[in-house]
């Protein structure tokens, strides 16, 4: 294996060079990694092209090898035609280089993965070690239900093996290991980090990671939970441009962390903020205090998720009222993901997750909520005031 | 996580989803995931190379195969116990008839045009099944859902009529691209490639009569002439000789820039032919192309001028050395690259010669093609709220019905906003018994332009079947007798007033169409005078309503030439009884540089095409723009503003 991938990188360097004769090098080593499903061909030209300059016959070749690359540059112009028509082929450029990371792979996840391989990501890499079982299956269209298949296999593993085939240009690839014991420098590969199903302190710590970096990672929690789901945003220091009435305005926004969000007083926060998220943090902060996997809750949890809403309600100068029993009921019970609404918040993180990598469009800042049962899609700024845009 | 009732519902249902396109790919996926057990799937399409961004259950190696075996065929992999039936056919064919539809507890749309909705629309509500109606462009999308005698059915508010542009705009005084880019694709080649019978406008301008009829052979090849002459010969008249003509009418550039004729010998060396050819031996593709010769790559690029009337000769050239065969019956399609090269650099021209800037080939064929900004994410949202409302439906639970639309930039908070569905119209000429009246001239208009131009273009019917009294005028059918063919042929060429039963003011057509179930009278009225330039059609239909000239004090912001760039903003969930109106953004604004806006832009891809469109297209009237057959997804072009104007249920 190490011998084969040695050659491949031999033959890549010798069309590098042949490449720059025509071409300046960023560009080059794009079209490079972007036709690595071509190298058989490529290297071909490569070698021909030695061997014909050897002899004068270059220029012929070079037409040949300028068309090679042509064609390329048409069949991606072809295959993403639609969506450079919306956001652009600059945006599209930069999304083919960019890095994602994702970790927890249920059916929310699996359908952000799905919306980023089509849009022509340049890598994504999948972290979850968890065994394929029944429940895994039930909003995951990435899992054939084929137990010969991925006996043993872990999630990552048989999600990679179907998400390759949405898109032969984007490389998907397995991470095994712990999450939160990964450093901070295998963050800095990324620009993008996605996790899902995480514990409140994995959340926390992993979002701190991202921080570390000199370079800015965008950092992302979603979760659904029945008929709701929930995303989190983290840009950090994030500069775009957008364009008003022919001009390109500058705007930047500060984006907390996902502790420092969490902990911005309720009382602080603008009147009729969304009840999902007072929600949503006492059911995270139940399954915090209990130890218990996230996404693990019974019904029979009730009596202790209420009384820890009681504390953080008395804690924070809230009425109980503003978090629903009915709504935390639904929240407790709606385990299992409901495929409609991994959809509607897949598709979201994917748009979202598109916009910060292309800088065009205005990203959310910093929580989305859906809920199935009222049907609409908000957006919750939820920051100390003084840290807004 | 779904309650037992739904649960119950769900695998109880059978569904008929309509379009295996990009929000039909997610709807089939999401459908199955939610435990669905017998989904039905009609759609005519084949496999295209731009489908497989989005439409993520196709892979290069499906090209070319149906839509909806192969839509099935994928997601049986992921639940191989269900059922689904895919039929690849078109939605009008009459199999698919009111019992049909009867079979169905709920049909889902995912369409990607406004004649097949129409269509769907009338078989659900004779068949009294409930429909949800789906679209997006780019980021913007939208569900909505039709109960008859509950909600709106889809036609009860008017679409926008499609773009139209004045002939004088085109022919002469051109203000935008996408008017050059009508006067290249409608007018020249048709001209040059299009039936020779049709009749064209390319030299309308001439107000000379002598002078036009002298040039009435400059478009025909002579043979044995030079390719190359002819070329520069066609450019001359149409960029030089032709703008000179029309300059010699002062009174019309009085308050206008005034164009520049453009000659080949100006903008190009006396000879071309040799720089030319020399790399066609190394063209990779089969396709012909201007480009590929000329050496150009980059299918977003501005051309120069120079550029532009390379591409033009050598388009030329080429149509008439590799394709000469098809002469004669050419019509613009998007995906004929030579055509687009063709039109591409025609418009550029012109657009040169009238100040206007030019556009790369890529942005002129989405121009030229009407093709529809697609992406993966908004048709997987889209999707997720379909199934959503497919189920409350289910469950009866009409009092939660939302239509929802899916915004680029968020209203109050919102990206996904629900609004509550509206009442029937009671004036909707569709679901309601609303009277309808024609004004027409009765001696001058053919029932030929009656069919076309009321019962196809505005009643939207496939098969009609028009009576006046007991005897049948005019009908379309499978088995129809051969004399009785003759006859409605030869009735279609006869004005109104000469039918063998005489059509005049007072006369009441009674319009059917049979597989649709639905049937309207039709009051006639003579007139003798239309306005050329604002009743185009010669006959004015009222009863059916028009969308609604503005007079509300909730004026839309911005954008006066936009039917449909508002948006009702939801706020009966807060308690709160009124409706505001809040802007939508440009679609494009952040895209390519096409400044169109969304209304533009659905104004543009709305009706006519598919099955029936090809012999009822009119070249001649510059209508519209042509839609594109392939892509699925289309405007939310319901028209917002009209929708705050109504009662709630
Ligand atoms: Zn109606």
């Amino acid at each position: 294996m190490p011998k084969k991938l040695k050659h491949q990188n031999n033959e890549q360097d010798a069309g590098l060079k042949e490449l720059l004769r025509i071409v300046d090098e960023p560009k080059a080593r794009w079209i490079l990694w972007r036709t690595q499903p071509l190298i058989p061909i490529f290297s071909r030209f490569a070698r021909l092209l030695k061997v014909a300059s050897f002899y004068g016959y270059c220029e012929h070749l070079e037409f040949a090898l300028k068309l090679t690359v042509q064609v390329v540059v048409e069949q991606e112009t072809a295959l993403y035609d639609r969506q450079i028509r919306v956001w652009g082929a600059d945006a599209q450029r930069r999304l083919s280089k960019s890095h994602i990371l994702v970790y927890g792979i249920k059916g929310t996840v699996a359908e952000f993965c799905k919306n980023i391989v089509l849009a022509g990501v340049g890598s994504l890499t999948l972290v979850d070690d968890r065994v394929v079982n029944e429940e895994a299956l039930s909003a995951n269209f990435l899992i054939l239900p084929d137990d010969n298949l991925f006996q043993g296999k872990t999630l990552a593993e048989v999600c990679c093996d179907s998400l390759k085939e949405f898109n032969p240009m984007v490389r998907v690839s397995v991470e095994k290991g712990d999450i939160s014991t990964f450093g901070v420098e295998f963050f800095e590969k990324f620009d993008v980090v996605v996790i899902s199903c995480c514990s409140l302190a994995k959340k926390k710590l992993i979002n701190q990671k991202c921080r570390k970096l000199s370079k800015r990672v965008a950092f992302y929690t979603v979760d659904c939970r029945g008929s709701c789901g929930e995303i989190f945003v983290d840009l950090q220091n994030y500069k775009y441009s957008k364009k008003k009435l022919e001009e390109n305005i500058d705007c930047q926004l500060e984006y907390p962390s996902f502790e420092e969000a969490i902990s911005v007083p309720w009382r602080a926060l603008p009147r009729r903020v969304s009840k999902l998220y007072f929600a949503m943090r006492v059911i995270e902060g139940f399954e915090d205090v209990e130890g218990s996997n996230p996404g693990e809750t019974l019904i029979a949890d009730l009596p202790g998720v209420l009384k820890l809403r009681k504390e953080l309600c008395e804690t924070n100068s809230l009425n109980e009222s503003q978090i629903p029993n009915a709504l935390l009921e639904r929240l407790l019970i709606g385990t299992r993901e409901y495929p409609p609404v991994c959809a509607i918040i897949g598709g979201i993180l994917g748009q979202e997750v598109i916009k910060a990598i292309s800088g065009k469009g205005d990203p959310l800042k910093n929580f989305f909520f859906f809920d199935a049962m009222d049907g609409k899609g908000l957006i919750e700024d939820i920051s100390e005031p003084n840290t807004g845009s | 996580m779904a309650s037992q009732e739904q649960l119950s519902a769900i695998k109880g249902a059978k569904v008929l989803m309509v379009g295996a396109g990009g929000i039909g790919c997610e709807l089939l996926k999401t459908l199955a995931l939610s435990g669905f057990q017998d989904i039905h799937i009609i759609d005519m399409d084949t496999i295209e190379v731009s489908n497989l961004n989005r439409q993520f259950l196709f892979r290069q190696s499906h090209v070319g195969q149906s839509k909806a075996k192969v839509a099935r065929d994928a997601v049986l992999r992921v639940r191989p116990n269900i059922s689904i039936t895919p039929y690849h056919a078109n939605v009008k064919e009459s199999r698919f008839n009111v019992d049909f539809f009867k079979e169905f507890d709920v049909v889902l749309n995912g369409l990607d045009n406004l004649d097949a909705r129409r269509h769907v629309n009338r078989l659900c509500l004779a068949a009294d099944v409930p429909l949800v109606e789906s679209g997006t462009t780019g980021f913007l999308g939208q569900v909505t859902v039709h109960l008859k005698g509950k909600t709106e059915c889809y036609e009860c508010q008017p679409k926008p009529a499609p773009k139209t542009y004045p002939v004088c705009t085109i022919t002469s005084t051109p203000s935008k691209f996408v008017h050059c880019i009508v006067w290249a694709k409608d007018l020249l080649f048709a001209k040059l490639f299009g039936d020779k019978n049709l009749e064209n406008d390319l030299n309308v301008h001439s107000n000379d009569a002598a002078n036009s009829s002298e040039h009435s052979d400059v478009f025909e090849y002579r043979k044995d002439e030079d390719i190359e002459e002819y070329g520069r010969r066609i450019y001359d008249h149409v960029f030089g000789h032709n703008i000179e003509v029309a300059l010699s009418n002062e009174e019309t550039w009085k308050n206008r820039n005034k164009p520049r004729p453009i000659y080949s010998k100006d903008v190009l060396p006396e000879k071309l032919s040799e720089q030319n050819g020399n790399m066609e031996k190394g063209c990779v593709t089969d396709d012909v192309s201007a480009m590929a010769s000329l050496g150009l790559k980059n299918p977003q690029d501005v051309w120069s001028l120079g550029e532009n009337s390379r591409v033009f000769l050598e388009a030329l050239r080429l149509f008439f050395l590799k394709r000469e065969k098809e002469i004669g019956n050419l019509t613009f399609d998007k995906d004929d690259q030579l055509a687009v090269e063709f039109v591409t650099a025609a418009a550029n021209i012109r657009a040169s010669s009238f100040g206007i800037p030019l556009h790369s080939l890529f942005e002129a064929k989405g121009i030229a093609g009407n093709i529809v900004h697609a992406v993966a994410t908004t048709n997987a949202i889209i999707a997720g709220l379909i199934v959503i409302e497919a189920i409350k439906v289910l469950i009866k639970d009409s009092n939660n019905y939302r239509m929802t639309y899916c915004l680029e930039h968020p209203s109050r908070k919102m990206l996904l906003m629900p609004v509550e569905p509206y009442e029937p119209n009671k004036s909707c000429y569709v679901c309601s018994e609303t009277p309808l009246s024609l004004e027409v001239n009765t001696h001058r208009s053919k029932l030929r332009d009656f069919v076309e131009k009321i019962v196809k273009a505005k009643l939207g019917m496939n098969f009609p079947l028009i009576m006046q009294g007991a005897s049948i005028l005019y009908e379309v059918g499978e088995d129809l007798e051969e004399d009785m063919v003759a006859i409605y042929a030869a009735n279609l060429e006869k004005a109104l007033s000469e039918l063998p039963s005489p059509v005049t003011s007072g006369t009441v057509l009674t319009v059917e169409d049979l597989q649709q179930e639905f049937s309207r009278n039709i009051n006639i009225k003579h007139r003798e005078e239309f306005d050329e330039e604002k009743e185009p059609d010669g006959m004015l239909l009222s009863g059916w309503v028009e969308p609604p000239v503005d007079k509300d004090k909730n004026k839309p912001i911005g954008n006066g030439e936009s039917t449909s760039n508002a948006l009702p903003a939801e706020e009966s969930l807060e308690a709160k009884k009124d409706v505001t109106i809040q802007e939508i953004s440009e679609v494009t604004e952040i895209a390519t540089g096409t400044k169109r806006k969304l209304s533009e832009v659905s104004k543009g891809t709305t009706p006519d095409h598919s099955g029936l469109s090809d012999e009822t297209r009119n070249h001649n009237q510059l209508e519209k723009l042509d839609v594109d057959d392939e892509d699925d997804e289309l405007m939310i072009s319901d028209d917002w503003e009209s929708l705050t104007k109504k009662k709630r249920l």
